[in-house]
């Protein structure tokens, strides 16, 4: 089941990737980066039944950078909007050219 | 005799990439939230079955809880629900998307299932001896606490940025 586990945590990863480059509202964007970071979750989980527990503590800290980033990265959305009513990411290339 | 647990983890697995699926393609940001938590939920099933029964509540809690509801909240308060458009880019990009996640794929599959790397796999039973020992919040407290006690106060430190960031980004007038 590690090795079931391993392959679905890929998966996941990839449809985050997929889903990061195909969409384009801000706050999917941060939806698929949180999928991200579960897939690497869950080859932590499965690798704590080979290595030991360590898998599951590093899952902690996993978690507590998501919080930190999911809160940093809703209040930059909040205030993109403050600024120019839309979270599209069309409407902020200032810094792309 | 069917398996049990492994049919179990099929129904996880399955419906987790279902979720999956409807986050990418769903048009709602509602319904591509709540798509995001049936995956949360799915995991949170799969990391009992791989007895990490502590991480599947915690994962419950601060993920299908509180993070997930943040987002709702964002959504919510930005009244994004009411008057979607399709914003899912042009074909170019859908294909782009589609290479970059199977090369992304490509690699992590190949690297986390090349042969050998679950050779020498005494992990399990060392957790479950821990788990028997201290108990499920046990097993995972006392390293956390003893060997990673460093990091640990680093997390709480990082959780005060964040916080101090996140109110002096949403603030109107600082």
């Amino acid at each position: 089941m590690v090795q079931y586990s391993l392959w679905l945590s890929a998966v996941l990863f990839a449809l985050g990737v997929l889903g990061v480059v195909i969409r384009r509202n801000a706050i999917i964007l941060f939806m698929c980066v949180e999928l991200m970071l579960n897939a690497a979750n869950l080859a932590f989980v499965a690798f704590s039944r080979v290595v030991g527990i360590d898998g599951q503590v590093f899952v902690f800290f996993v978690m507590t950078v998501a919080a930190a980033e999911a809160a940093v990265g809703l209040a930059i959305v909040i205030s993109l909007f403050r600024h120019s009513e839309s979270v599209d990411t069309r409407n902020f290339n200032l810094l792309r050219w | 005799m069917i398996d049990i647990p492994f049919f179990l983890f099929v129904v996880f697995a399955v419906v987790a990439i279902g979720g999956g699926i409807g986050m990418v393609s769903s048009r709602n940001p509602v319904a591509s939230l709540l798509f995001l938590v049936v995956t949360f939920f799915s995991l949170a099933g799969i990391y009992v079955l791989l007895n990490a029964q502590f991480i599947a509540a915690v994962q419950v809690i601060v993920y299908a809880g509180a993070i997930m509801v943040l987002f709702l909240f964002v959504i919510m308060l930005l009244n994004l629900g009411s008057d979607y458009h399709a914003d899912i880019r042009r074909f170019g990009w859908i294909v782009a998307g589609f290479v970059a996640a199977g090369i992304i794929g490509g690699i992590l599959s190949s690297g986390l299932t090349q042969p050998g790397l679950l050779a020498g796999g005494g992990g399990g039973a060392l957790v479950d001896a821990s788990v028997r020992d201290v108990g499920v919040v046990g097993a995972v407290a006392f390293p956390l606490f003893r060997d990673f006690a460093v990091p640990f106060e680093v997390t709480s430190l990082l959780l005060l940025v964040a916080a101090i960031g996140a109110v002096l980004l949403a603030k109107r007038r600082v």
